[in-house]
């Protein structure tokens, strides 16, 4: 391991960051999309209008940041875009179906759906049956982009050509337990981090109450999955199991992201929402950070690191000076956007 | 099916997919805002309503383009590895750019959707005319990266890998300009008159009706002065095509044999076993005046290039046959309709235009789809025009037919549900007539 950060470095930092925006942002849109597929109660038709305000008109923006994340992985890194295409093309491919229906079936049914004043007893049909689409699609689309995670921290995706056999090159490396452990965490972490939002963005106190009470279970599930999923890295991915428990720096991030989990919990439990949003994030950035500082210096463990996939360091100064050109434009936007449709209370101009 | 042949039909059918929800979300903010500011200006409040259900449409529309761009940046590596570990450095950097525009595009884009009673008007407007304006930086940047694939420029290839990378110098492809102009025309053209089609549909049984009249106004005064320059634009590409990828104006044109003073056909089907194209009406030293502004130059004919070097020269012909047909007479109705607009007339006083209109409604797209088979077919079999083959390019997965069955079933559904809706929405315009509204 070199100690000088290059550009390599950084810009694997500045996908870093943007995958962590993905995950906070766009994650929590799918999480929404969980809890529309799990609304019940009395409140049930309250619960899905709330998710539906909450996540139009920001989801396309946060849905970007995970194109950011693709175009500076083939842009920077294309020896390991191209061997994450041609391993992980099934549940790449599966979760872009999941991605298409999640967003079409939104869109369909936000527009010409219950509040717009405009449905017929007939068009009502339709709109609940774009419902279930998009709640289905949101549901499925994190677990695949868990198992796609999960593979590349398994170090399960050595180069293509050294293996025979078409269920062992394109299905075994991602078809794995510790794969489908990080993609029922990647699910819960989602719903978690939209039903902790939610509690901060919803005006009605019963419905606070509901949300509260998901982001309890969710917090539960997380702590298993969690829990389950390093069992199982131990197990069944020695080196990233190795990597969260030995690394210089995993006693801190252990015990960074144990206390933002149990702060999340506690303001939860306490009603003190705003604290456990921040908490929540907090908690879940620790998370992607350590599987992130776990593989490094590895961009694909066991044997494509960063710099040996990065592009000419030209392209790499490029990107940089692009990427902070992209943020002058584009952070004074995000911020704008969230204060127009996130500032509290959240209702209309008067 | 051929694995390869499935990945380019995936990819192509992706693309011909995506360009239309792509070109609509460049087009449409325009209009959305010159009615906004038109309703603004007058208090018309018709426009103001024709701004919100514009609006309406095009967020279907743009979140169906969005996600169907999102399935392209991934197939670029899922069908296409071995290209993009070779390009991505190359050509990455446009994608990037492309990146931060589009994140403009869909910010603003919720503000202006969503914003109608949160924000000012004029900041309101403002959202609208940052749509526009990223949206179409959006297209420029990957209408970029395409335009390298054809001229190649910024690498030096060695032992079958490119060296001395220079992004900067590969963005300034010599292609770029040209295909950026047309493409961008384009949007313009194919989705102000389609728009205008549609309104004037419902003009020729209420030619009073206040609400299409003023959207086929704004439409027209978008989509018209595009589709008149498009020709032009046209021009300029062809020309460039002469000189950087002779083989693609060979199958263009249907020209087999080398000759100074080669005629430009029109129509004609070219039969590639013969090596020549029957039917064809001949304008003698047309294709050399147009190609090289020489009557007298040499035009090479596929003869000069090896057979394997080919492209499938009867589609290319053929769509570049449809483009040039249809694009002409979208120009040739746009020029009547400005020329009755130039003077002050009604537009829905001359049943015939509006017809003409109605029948020109599709053909934007038309030309659009035809225009991306003569670019990327006629690289063929090249996926870096003399430098990479597609071949070379494709994954090695196999099975390529499912993924493209599955997505092509997928996007037929999803046409069909927004066809619907789009319908569903025209047919719940107002009724306003003039003598209402005034």
């Amino acid at each position: 391991m070199t100690a000088a950060l290059g550009p390599a470095e950084l810009v694997a930092g500045c996908a870093l960051v943007a995958l962590t925006a993905y995950v906070l942002l766009g994650g929590a849109d799918f999480g929404g999309g969980v809890w529309d597929l799990l609304a019940s109660g009395p409140r049930r038709r309250q619960q899905r209008a709330l998710v539906a305000e909450a996540i139009g008109p920001i989801w396309e923006a946060n849905h970007v940041w995970l194109i950011i994340v693709v175009v500076l992985l083939f842009t920077c890194f294309p020896a390991a875009f191209a061997r994450l295409a041609v391993t992980l093309h099934i549940p790449l491919s599966l979760m872009l179906i999941g991605i298409v229906l999640r967003g079409s079936a939104f869109t369909f049914r936000s527009h010409y759906g219950a509040g717009h004043g405009e449905e017929s007893g007939d068009a009502a049909g339709t709109t609940e049956r774009w419902g279930r689409v998009f709640a289905i699609a949101s549901a499925g689309t994190p677990v695949l982009l868990g198992l796609c995670v999960g593979a590349l921290a398994g170090g399960a995706l050595p180069a293509p050509g050294g293996r025979t056999g078409f269920y062992a090159t394109f299905v075994a490396p991602w078809l794995t337990p510790f794969g489908l452990g990080v993609g029922v965490l990647t699910l819960a972490l989602f719903a978690f981090l939209a039903a902790v939002y939610l509690t901060v963005e919803v005006q009605d106190d019963d419905l606070r109450e509901d949300f509260r009470r998901r982001a309890l279970y969710a917090a539960v599930v997380v702590f298993v999955a969690a829990f389950g999923t390093l069992g199982l890295a131990l197990l069944e991915a020695p080196l990233m199991g190795r990597g969260l428990i030995t690394g210089p720096w995993a006693p801190a991030l252990h015990a960074a992201t144990g206390a933002a989990a149990v702060t999340a919990l506690w303001a939860l439990w306490r009603r003190r929402y705003r604290l456990a949003r921040v908490a929540a994030a907090g908690q879940v950035s620790l998370i992607l950070w350590g599987w992130a500082l776990a593989q490094y210096p590895y961009l694909i463990p066991p044997d494509l690191t960063i710099r040996a996939a990065a592009a000419p360091r030209v392209t790499l100064v490029l990107v940089l000076w692009g990427l902070a050109a992209g943020a002058l434009v584009l952070f004074p936007s995000l911020i704008y956007l969230l204060r127009v449709f996130k500032r509290e209370p959240a209702g209309p101009r008067a | 099916m051929p694995d390869l042949l499935a990945a380019r039909s995936q990819m192509a059918m992706s693309l011909g997919f995506h360009i239309i929800f792509a070109m609509v979300g460049i087009a449409m903010p325009v209009l959305m805002v010159v009615a906004e500011r038109r309703w603004q200006r007058t208090g018309d409040r018709i426009y103001l309503d024709l701004a919100h259900r514009w609006a309406k449409g095009t967020a279907i529309l743009f979140a169906v383009g969005a996600v169907s761009g999102t399935v392209l940046s991934f197939e670029l590596g899922l069908l296409w590895p071995t290209f993009m570990e070779h390009a991505g450095a190359i050509i990455g950097m446009p994608f990037s750019l492309e990146g931060f525009a589009f994140f403009t595009e869909a910010i603003f884009l919720g503000v202006y959707l969503y914003g109608w009673e949160r924000i000012s008007p004029r900041a309101h407007l403002a959202a609208g005319w940052a749509v526009a304006v990223s949206g179409m930086l959006s297209g420029v940047f990957v209408v970029i990266a395409n335009a390298w694939m054809n001229a190649p420029t910024g690498f030096r290839w060695v032992d079958g890998r490119a060296v001395d990378v220079d992004p900067i110098a590969a963005m300034m492809s010599p292609a770029a300009f040209p295909q950026v102009l047309h493409m961008t025309l384009a949007a313009y053209a194919a989705t102000g008159l389609v728009v205008a089609g549609i309104h004037a549909l419902p003009l020729l049984r209420h030619p009073r009706n206040a609400f299409h009249r003023r959207a086929l106004s704004v439409a027209l005064l978008i989509g018209a002065p595009a589709a008149l320059l498009q020709p032009l634009s046209g021009d300029l590409s062809a020309r460039l095509v002469a000189q950087w990828q002779p083989a693609k104006l060979a199958a263009m044109e249907g020209q087999f044999r080398t000759e100074r003073g080669a005629p430009l056909r029109v129509g004609g089907w070219p039969d590639e076993a013969a090596g020549e194209t029957r039917y064809a009406i001949e304008i003698p030293r047309g294709l050399s005046l147009l190609a090289f502004k020489d009557p007298g130059a040499e035009v090479k004919g596929l003869e000069a290039f090896p057979r394997p070097d080919w492209p499938p020269v009867t589609i290319v012909h053929v769509a570049f046959q449809v483009m040039v047909g249809l694009g002409s007479f979208m120009a040739l109705v746009s020029a009547a309709a400005l020329w009755v607009m130039s003077r002050r007339r009604e537009l829905t006083r001359h049943r015939w235009l509006l017809r003409t209109l109605v029948l020109a409604a599709p053909m934007g797209f038309i030309c659009t789809e035809a225009g991306w088979v003569v670019t990327e077919v006629g690289r063929q079999p090249w996926i870096v025009y003399g430098f990479m083959r597609t071949a070379e390019a494709v994954t090695p997965m196999p099975g390529l037919i499912v993924p493209f069955l599955v997505f092509t079933s997928l996007y037929a559904v999803l046409g069909v549900v927004v066809a619907w809706l789009l319908y569903e929405q025209v047919l719940r315009s107002p009724r306003t007539t003039e003598e209402d509204a005034a």
